[in-house]
């Protein structure tokens, strides 16, 4: 097999990464994912050479825990066939390559455009001529929800087609919040700046995207990072997945009308963000994570503090929880509610919660660990019928296990390491690879230098990028009016999606 | 005429009381009773936005809703005084004359040519046509134990009878109350609090109404829960004494609104195709009266 096998955070040349044609390129690629549940395509992008184009192919194996990263070259423009024919989940990886680099899939079957870059190849694709899926029928008729919604959120464009109140068919136009963040890092060549493009490409995965970005930097770099960055990072990443499974347990509450549960869970998710501005100064974590260093150490009066707000917290969530698991009209919302199947979510690649809730085991976290999680032995927390009831009891859970996390994380607050200024060079011509286990599932984020050790390609994939379909496909055959709950229950961004 | 006087002021404060209810059950200050006439104030004094796709019908919805409601409003009548207007099978008229309302609002919203707002025109027509046996059954099962057709007669005869006729007026009380939140789209059947307008029945119908418009629609809202208050009243208040009568108005409507603000507070809403089966119950609840109608007039062979 022409591929390299590496590990999370792993740094390689980038001509060590095999080259091979097209047909065998695609044939082994398909190969390695088709039929193995353990294995999904993490990322798959291409880079600019000139007249060509790279193409990059990471497959992660969660049994074997490596990353299989393969290559092809190809001419811009080109036609060729296309992975999605075989499996699904390549679909919007390569309508983003369709979308950037002009490269053809004929036999693509949903080759729509993605998020509308300014450098697309084909200029002429506009939001407003974006090629809605329709149905000519007398019975059914459109409706249309966004750009702009009710609440304030990010923009995107929902179109439902329904009979009745039934919907057939969701279609999800995504693009608006396109800012360029992937040329921006090109852009930008001081650190800092790029550490606080990280940690905004999607306001709610503060902690996640930058410790993803960090990562990369540091390998790329060479460095390896004390324990107490990685001690740092670790409750970090818990504490967010507490705060934000809170607050979407207090929505999911606020959209099926349960005002108690709305406003108990609104304030229980308070004293975590509370206590993350405590520590770092800002309730989002902006500025917590930074490579190489940690401006912010995690200090034994913090754990104690931590504890406190921890030991206040769970009885009254405990108590919260069991009043709404135990309330009929909100089960009956929540059950046989927004259905994906096992076999639908490995079709699309579903990661992270999405995929955990239809018993598919996709946890970077025992995957492929990194900073503390090896040591934790994390086991994820899965559920089997796919719907808003599975989603919310996922969250239910992993408050609870990251609250079990920090807690036994919290008996060996690691000594300060002496804060030396570390020289960071890039390695040149080399390739990097980053799995993180945000909240909402994997982030991917994948850097490329040039011969000069600067960035010459960065890649970044949020769990989101996967997701989105999955909403799309668990809203089928449900009412109109329970788009709200499903909606939320995945609770997707707008941002990490359209970069 | 007292009744119009009573059932105007209880308005004031009855969606007030709700609000207030439901912030309190939820740990927050809330705002004061009488926010939302303030509001209603506030929006009388406004203009009002057409969209240009509206034709005249979307115009005159407003003031067709409000005029029908307040027209209701004369029939109600306050213990032994009789409403403004009163005759033999007025009850008929009254749900008619709120139906011409309802007819009005729906093809309000059916004009702006919104997707959203044909939908909740659609979902509101369904529970309306649900409620109304419901309110036939009750008022004419009332008709027959009393033998009387207007709603002053039957209110005064009412409570001539054996206690009976006291657990069949609880029984109408809780249909009453029911009916006043299905058609007032209050909870469980409709969130009025919520932003999704996917999830919306009455609100979603009049996302387009503005300024003065909304100002209409809402007072008329807020003076059908105080209708439904007054004849929830009257089925208890028999032939008490004014100086007695006119307190116990307002604590039944308070306490209605309290009975409600609390629902809201403590349940999450149906899933939208289980509202027809709750409504098709409160039938039932009705067919229940019936048979003690029956049963009391001795009218089983």
């Amino acid at each position: 097999m022409n591929y390299i096998s590496i590990r999370n955070n792993q740094t390689l040349r980038i001509k060590e990464i095999p080259e091979s044609a097209y047909l065998s390129f695609m044939d082994m690629n398909v190969g390695l994912v088709s039929g193995f549940t353990d294995r999904h395509c993490v990322n798959y992008f291409g880079v600019e050479e000139g007249n060509f184009v790279k193409l990059i192919c990471c497959i992660a194996d969660d049994a074997t825990h490596e990353i299989m990263v393969s290559s092809c070259k190809v001419q811009k423009g080109q036609s060729l066939a296309s992975f999605s024919k075989e499996m699904y989940c390549f679909e919007r990886f390569e309508r983003e390559i369709h979308e950037n680099f002009g490269l053809n899939y004929p036999d693509h079957p949903w080759l729509k455009p993605v998020r509308y870059p300014a450098d697309r190849s084909d200029k002429m694709q506009t939001m407003q001529n974006y090629p809605f899926y329709t149905i000519a029928s007398e019975e059914v008729h459109e409706v249309g929800v966004g750009p702009i919604h009710a609440g304030i959120i990010e923009p995107g464009h929902f179109r439902f087609i329904c009979n009745g109140e039934k919907i057939l068919h969701l279609e999800i136009q995504l693009g608006y919040q396109h800012r360029g963040v992937e040329n921006l890092f090109l852009a930008k060549k001081k650190l800092l700046q790029r550490t606080t493009l990280s940690e905004n490409i999607a306001g709610d995965t503060v902690v996640g995207h930058s410790v993803a970005f960090a990562h990369v930097w540091e390998s790329l770099c060479g460095v390896d990072v004390s324990r107490d960055i990685a001690f740092s990072r670790t409750v970090a990443l818990e504490l967010e997945r507490m705060a934000i499974h809170i607050g979407d347990l207090s929505a999911i509450c606020t959209d099926i009308a349960y005002q108690l549960g709305s406003s108990v869970f609104g304030r229980l998710r308070t004293p975590i963000v509370n206590f993350l501005q405590e520590w770092g100064g800002s309730r989002l974590a902006k500025g917590l994570i930074r490579p190489g260093s940690n401006p912010f150490p995690f200090t034994p009066a913090l754990a104690e503090r931590l504890k406190k707000v921890l030991d206040l917290l769970e009885p009254d969530y405990n108590e919260m929880c069991e009043k709404l698991f135990d309330l009929p009209s909100a089960l009956s919302r929540f059950e046989r509610t927004g259905v994906v199947s096992n076999e639908d979510a490995i079709a699309i690649g579903a990661v992270g919660m999405a995929a955990r809730m239809t018993s598919l085991s996709r946890d970077i976290r025992s995957s492929h660990p990194y900073c503390l999680y090896p040591e934790l032995a994390h086991v994820p927390i899965l559920k089997h019928h796919g719907d808003v009831y599975s989603r919310v009891q996922i969250r239910r859970r992993e408050v609870l296990q990251s609250m079990e996390y920090i807690r036994k994380l919290l008996t060996e607050v690691p000594i300060q390491s002496p804060q030396t200024e570390m020289k960071m060079t890039l390695q040149p011509d080399s390739f990097c690879l980053s799995l993180v286990e945000g909240w909402r599932g994997e982030i991917c984020h994948c850097a490329l230098t040039d011969a000069n050790g600067e960035l010459m390609h960065y890649k970044i994939k949020d769990p989101s990028f996967h997701n989105w379909m999955a909403l799309a496909l668990a809203v089928r055959n449900n009412e109109i009016s329970d788009f709200p709950i499903c909606n939320k229950s995945f609770n997707l961004s707008y941002s990490g999606h359209d970069l | 005429m007292l009744s119009i006087l009573l059932i105007t002021l209880a308005a004031t404060f009855f969606t007030g009381i709700i609000i207030r209810t439901k912030s309190i059950a939820s740990g927050r200050k809330g705002p004061g009773i009488f926010q939302p006439i303030k509001d209603v104030i506030r929006l009388f004094r406004k203009g009002a936005v057409y969209s240009e796709t509206t034709s005249f019908i979307f115009q005159m919805m407003p003031v067709i809703y409000f005029a029908s409601v307040f027209v209701a409003m004369l029939l109600v009548p306050f213990g032994q005084s009789k409403g403004i207007l009163s005759f033999s099978g007025d009850f008929v008229f009254f749900a008619y004359v709120l139906g011409i309302g309802k007819f009005f609002s729906i093809t309000g919203a059916m004009d702006t040519g919104s997707s959203f707002e044909g939908m909740g025109a659609s979902r509101e027509s369904l529970y309306s046509m649900f409620a109304e046996p419901a309110l036939f059954i009750l008022m004419g099962s009332l008709s027959l134990l009393t033998g009387y057709t207007s709603f002053q007669e039957i209110f005064a005869a009412l409570h001539l009878g054996s206690s009976i006729s006291y657990a069949l007026a609880l029984m109408a009380a809780f249909v009453f109350l029911l009916i006043a939140m299905i058609e007032n789209s209050r909870m469980p059947i409709d969130d009025p609090k919520t932003h999704l307008e996917l999830t919306m029945v009455h609100e979603v119908m009049i996302l387009d109404n503005s300024g003065f418009d909304l100002g209409l629609i809402l007072s008329a809202g807020y003076l059908k829960f105080a209708i439904y208050g007054t004849i929830i009243f009257n089925l208890f208040s028999g032939t008490i004494a004014y100086e007695y009568a006119i307190p116990l108005f307002f604590a039944i409507q308070a306490f209605l609104a309290f009975v409600i603000g609390m629902i809201e507070s403590f349940m999450a809403r149906f899933r939208m195709s289980h509202n027809a089966q709750y409504i098709v119950v409160l039938s039932s609840v009705s067919l229940l009266v019936f048979f003690g109608a029956l049963l009391i007039a001795g009218k089983f062979i």
